[in-house]
């Protein structure tokens, strides 16, 4: 049991991860730490996607010319280069809007933002929407 | 003479003509005016050929566009559906000219749009009267609806406002909750909506399940008034009376029972219905509501208050014919139509009249007042008489019919309702009549004659008489309803 | 050979055009030449959609490989009925959002932002058309990724008029992105599983891999995630706020056609890449999806009923239009996918006409629409108020609308399946949406407006695209034999196995 445990640590430690991440997603009410449970979750993935592709005593594949060569598989880590692209928009995106939010409401705080818009926002005069997102 | 498809293309196309001119012809207010009676004698010249053509046993049809399998956008005149036309457009050429009295005698506001949506009304009906299958029947009986909102809140005053909601709340609920599922309910069960004579649902359907989809249409047909959803009629009397007399005695609420008797004896087939019993609980229902009517009328002081329980009582007439569902209570409940039309649109133009010349509502007011209005008041007389059911008018045929029907199929308590109906009828209904001629004057008025609103009731009059007289071609089309 | 070339490149084009027209959009000071370049992307994208439909009726499978690469080394574009007809349904409406977007963006966006507006407008775009030709697992992922990042920023653009769009936004990004992530997570386990990203493949190979719990967590994920960017109940919540709030033009295109992206996926992942274990599909489809896709009908039904907010009412609503599609879809049979595919063509036409006539609205009101402030509207404003009659009209189900084309097959379909309960339920739910329709068209056409409200302009550049989807609701609604036919085709295509 501890040796199959010990076998895929990575993948627990991806599940932790991806736990980690999501909770912090869901249970935070502050925006810039339900973006960094966010990229918590997304590494996790990237991490269960590298271990996928890695065999067990596998070298980086390229070609060396000898047929016994174990090779790891390339195609998942290539994926999580696009993946990591994806991931890093994402969290450019947020953290752009949360600047913007803050401007707005003056806060980053979900329940105070919740609280703050049904009070004023149809009095506010229209702002120029230069700023308005990236 | 012009084809047939021609004809169904002048029937359906003409009113809509008419109101699309309107707007262009107000220029000249008699221009305007003359477009009404004019579209009218065209139509009613149409609505006449395609009965004949009716009569001798064939089906006009007029196809427009197929929407999907067993779904066609198409008309198809049924014998039942030439009557319609025919009371329709006749009496629109009446009622056009009469409305042009009465809006000019009034000083209505917006004569332009009311004339146009007049029209598209009238047209609507048209195309309810001709349809070919129940889609397109539930489409223009919408459309009537809708066009009929504009008349209803004409005066654009608080209580129209509201009448105009209720008006629509009630119609537009009932057949899109109610109606539109029960038309769908056929189409999924038989993969048609056509028109048959005998009906096809027999053998479709399971016979238990029957009452519940005739309910469906009974109560989704807002327009035939039938108790608990009778309030939208009442509420729509803030109509000017024209509205009242053409719309709301003859086109919007005709167009509910030719519906109801249209789904009885071409949907599902008055053999299928006698046989299972599924109509049963409508005939006391209507029944019911005959009677419940006729008492809340004698309450009301208001005149078209008055009319419009009557009509409540009267519509309930046909849907207890075509819940009776035998063949000559159905042929009486299609008289009824026709007679009913000539009757009740003679009473309205007559409360009308008296109010466009002497600024009368109340019955309690009319007290001698027959004396300065003769011939309306005449003319109200022969309408009630024939809506009573008494001979020499048109509305004896009906009502004979209906009891022979009721007594046929063994239902002898409808024997009492029907009499007891017209005991009610005789008092409601003569009051004001009564009132106007033997009774002194409480009320000095100064009356303003206005000829237009006093011909179109005398003629409807002479029209209840010579029915009676010459009912046979109404009777052969009623007959070949029945025969499949 | 110019023709031929072109002919043979359509699905690519139809991505690459407006991916390609995006960066120049941006970089352009003129807002006007900005929206010449959206609307010609979204024309030549639409035209193309218009000849894959057309190559596509008999029954002919395209099979595009990007960069000539075979797959399944490189990436594969299949275009058959099922995927041309949303396509087409997409690029149409996409092409009169665009053409409506004109006005409504010069009165809701800066002009200096408006190049930069319509460069995420064709990234959005492009995304989802990518999303849908794609029969590469992966590749998929990172279509869902550029429209949805693209769909964010144009919410949060309506921060210009509603701070609370920046919200709105936010709340998509992060709850779009663990949808899409669980997306990828489910994939890799497929993809572990079977080796390949290659839908068609992975199709092949289920059956015979010895897939276990893995092949059960790989189905649930992916299909988890891709819930949530479908806005399937209850994972909707972030659907009404962003429609609600986004700018009207943007309202418009998502309405219209973004979830329609994320549904057809959907029914890919069912019935194309676990088409060879069907046993689990079954399970999910009437076991899980069904009782969302009802619990989603009357959610999104029963809120709209409630909502003052006109846009944000008609969000609720599209949540419950949603669930019709879903539902369609979920009852898995040749006649219910067919409903449903009709219902993505007409929900796409009922909701892009109402949230063009609410951007009319608001355009002239210079205020958010609400129950209050469109009062008596009808007759301040007749063409767009009539309009929007027509698509409510469509949207409650009446005759010669196309929203009764979709009810009655829907209606057909639940019917063959004998579900009598479902039957009554979506009946039930068909009548409470006449509640909230009422409500509005109550108080637009039965209403005083205010006293002393000035007469409102009425824009042709928002009110002639607006007539024409009004119109195409009622001509698919006379005419509904192309919809009907190709849907059924799509049916076909979908359940006939394979990619």
């Amino acid at each position: 049991m501890i040796e199959q445990l010990a076998g895929s640590w990575n993948y627990i430690i991806v599940v932790i991860l991806m736990m980690t991440g999501l909770f912090m997603v869901i249970a935070r009410a502050n925006l810039v730490k339900k973006m960094i449970g966010l990229s918590i979750f997304q590494t996790s993935v990237f991490i269960f996607y590298i271990s996928l592709g890695k065999m067990a005593g596998g070298t980086a594949p390229i070609l060396d010319g000898n047929p016994d060569t174990l090779y790891s598989n390339p195609l998942p880590h290539v994926l999580i280069l696009t993946a990591i692209v994806v991931g890093v928009a994402t969290t450019a995106l947020g953290l752009a809007l949360i600047l913007r939010i803050n401007e707005a409401f003056g806060s980053v705080e979900e329940d105070e933002i919740i609280a703050a818009k049904a009070s004023q926002s149809l009095a506010r005069p229209k702002r120029p929407t230069s700023e308005a997102a990236e | 003479m012009m084809s047939l498809h021609t004809a169904m293309l002048v029937g359906l196309l003409a009113p809509l003509v008419v109101a699309i001119l309107t707007p262009f012809l107000a220029v000249r207010h008699v221009w305007r005016d003359a477009a009404g009676p004019i579209g009218g004698v065209i139509t009613f010249i149409a609505a006449v050929h395609v009965a004949l053509a009716v009569l001798d046993g064939e089906t006009p049809r007029l196809f427009v566009a197929q929407i999907a399998e067993g779904l066609a956008l198409e008309f198809a005149v049924t014998p039942l559906g030439a009557i319609f036309g025919l009371v329709a457009s006749g009496l629109w050429i009446l009622a056009a000219l009469y409305s042009v009295g009465y809006m000019r005698g009034n000083h209505e506001k917006h004569q332009t749009r009311f004339a146009a949506f007049y029209a598209v009304a009238v047209h609507a009906a048209m195309a309810v009267a001709w349809s070919g299958n129940l889609l397109v029947l539930f489409v223009f009986y919408e459309i009537l609806t809708f066009s009929t909102y504009p008349l209803v809140t004409h005066k654009e005053s608080a209580l129209a406002r509201n009448a105009g909601r209720l008006y629509m709340s009630i119609l537009v609920g009932t057949s899109v909750v109610l109606l539109l599922p029960a038309v769908v309910w056929v189409w999924l069960s038989t993969g048609t909506l056509d028109f048959r004579p005998g009906g096809y649902l027999a053998g479709q359907i399971d016979p238990a399940m029957a009452p519940i989809l005739l309910a469906l249409f009974a109560f989704g047909v807002g327009k035939a008034a039938l108790m608990p959803i009778h309030r939208w009629l009442p509420a729509a009397m803030v109509a000017p009376t024209p509205v009242s007399a053409l719309l709301h005695a003859v086109a919007v609420v005709k167009a509910g029972v030719f519906t109801i008797l249209t789904v009885v004896v071409y949907v599902f087939g008055i053999d299928f219905l006698a046989e299972t019993g599924a109509a049963d609980w409508l005939v006391w229902l209507s029944a019911f509501t005959i009677l419940a009517s006729s008492m809340v009328a004698i309450t009301k002081d208001d005149i078209k208050a008055r009319l419009a329980y009557s009509t409540i009582s009267q519509l309930s007439y046909i849907v207890l014919g075509a819940a009776i569902a035998s063949s000559i209570a159905v042929q009486g409940a299609t008289l009824h139509i026709v007679m009913h039309a000539a009757g009740k649109i003679t009473l309205f133009f007559c409360a009308g009249a008296i109010y466009v010349q002497a600024h009368l509502t109340k019955i309690s007011e009319l007290d001698g007042q027959g004396r300065e209005m003769p011939w309306v008041f005449a003319a109200f007389f022969i309408g009630a008489l024939s809506i009573i059911g008494i001979p020499p008018l048109g509305g004896s045929w009906s009502k004979f019919m209906l009891m022979v029907g009721a007594v046929d199929s063994g239902y002898l308590v409808i024997l009492g309702v029907l009499g007891l109906s017209s005991l009610l009828n005789i008092y409601y209904l003569l009051e004001p009549v009564s009132r106007g001629f033997f009774r002194p004057k409480v009320k000095t008025v100064e009356v303003t004659s206005h000829p237009l609103v006093v011909i179109p009731p005398v003629l409807t009059a002479i029209l209840s008489l010579l029915l009676f007289f010459y009912v046979d071609f109404f009777a052969a089309l009623a007959k070949l309803m029945v025969i499949s | 050979m110019m023709g031929a070339a072109i002919l043979t490149n359509l699905p690519a084009l139809l991505v690459v055009v407006p991916l390609l027209l995006a960066p120049f959009s941006a970089v352009l000071p003129i807002a006007g030449l900005a929206w010449v370049l959206a609307l010609v992307g979204t024309g030549i994208s639409f035209l193309a959609a218009l000849m894959l439909q057309s190559v596509t009726e008999n029954g002919v499978r395209i099979s595009y490989h990007l960069g000539n690469w075979e797959p399944p080394w490189g990436i594969e574009f299949v275009v058959d009925s099922a995927s041309s007809l949303t396509l087409v349904v997409m690029s149409g409406l996409g092409f009169l959002a665009t053409l409506a977007a004109r006005r409504l963006v010069a009165i809701e966006i800066a002009d200096k932002d408006s190049g930069k507006f319509y460069a995420a407008w064709l990234l959005v775009v492009g995304g989802l058309f990518g999303l849908v030709m794609t029969a590469d697992a992966f590749n998929l992922f990172v279509f869902l990724e550029i429209s949805a990042l693209a769909s964010v920023i144009l919410i949060g653009m309506g921060a210009g008029t509603d701070r609370r769009a920046l919200v709105a936004g936010y709340h998509y990004l992060v709850i779009g992105a663990v949808g899409a992530t669980f997306y990828v997570i489910g994939v890799g386990f497929i993809y572990a599983i079977t080796g390949t990203l290659n839908m068609g493949d992975m199709a092949s190979r289920l059956p015979d891999a010895a897939g276990g719990a893995a092949l059960y967590v790989g189905f649930g994920f992916m299909v988890a995630g891709m819930l949530v960017k479908a806005a399937i109940f209850p994972v909707h919540i972030w659907l009404p706020a962003a429609y609600g709030y986004a700018p009207s033009a943007v309202s418009t295109l998502l309405a219209a056609i973004a979830t329609k992206a994320a549904l057809y996926v959907l029914a890919r992942i069912f019935f194309t890449i676990f088409a060879g274990t069907p046993e689990i599909v079954d399970i999910a489809l009437s076991n899980i999806i069904v009782p969302l896709a009802v619990g989603g009908i009357f959610v999104g039904t029963i809120m709209a009923i409630y909502e003052a907010d006109i846009k944000k009412m008609f969000a609720h609503s599209s949540v419950a239009q949603i669930g019709y599609i879903a539902l369609g879809l979920a009852l898995a049979t040749p006649a219910g996918i067919s409903a449903g595919f009709i219902h993505i063509g007409n929900h796409a036409l009922i909701k892009g006409g109402i949230f063009m006539a609410i951007g009319g609205f608001v355009a002239a009101l210079g205020a958010r629409a609400s129950l209050e402030t469109i009062t008596g509207i009808g007759r301040r404003m007749p063409i767009t108020a009539t309009a929007f009659l027509i698509c409510g009209l469509s949207l409650a189900g009446l005759p010669l609308t196309a929203g009764f084309i979709s009810k009655l097959y829907l209606v057909r379909a639940i019917l063959e399946t004998d579900s009598y309960v479902i039957l009554a339920l979506v009946l039930i739910s068909s009548a409470l949406s006449v509640v909230y329709l009422w409500k509005v068209m109550e108080v637009m056409w039965m209403q005083p407006a205010p006293a002393r409200s000035p007469k409102l302009v009425e824009n042709p550049a928002i009110y002639l695209p607006l007539w024409m989807v009004a119109l195409g609701n009622i001509w698919f609604g006379i005419d509904a034999g192309w919809i009907v036919g190709a849907a059924r085709l799509a049916a076909t295509a979908l359940l006939g196995g394979g990619a």
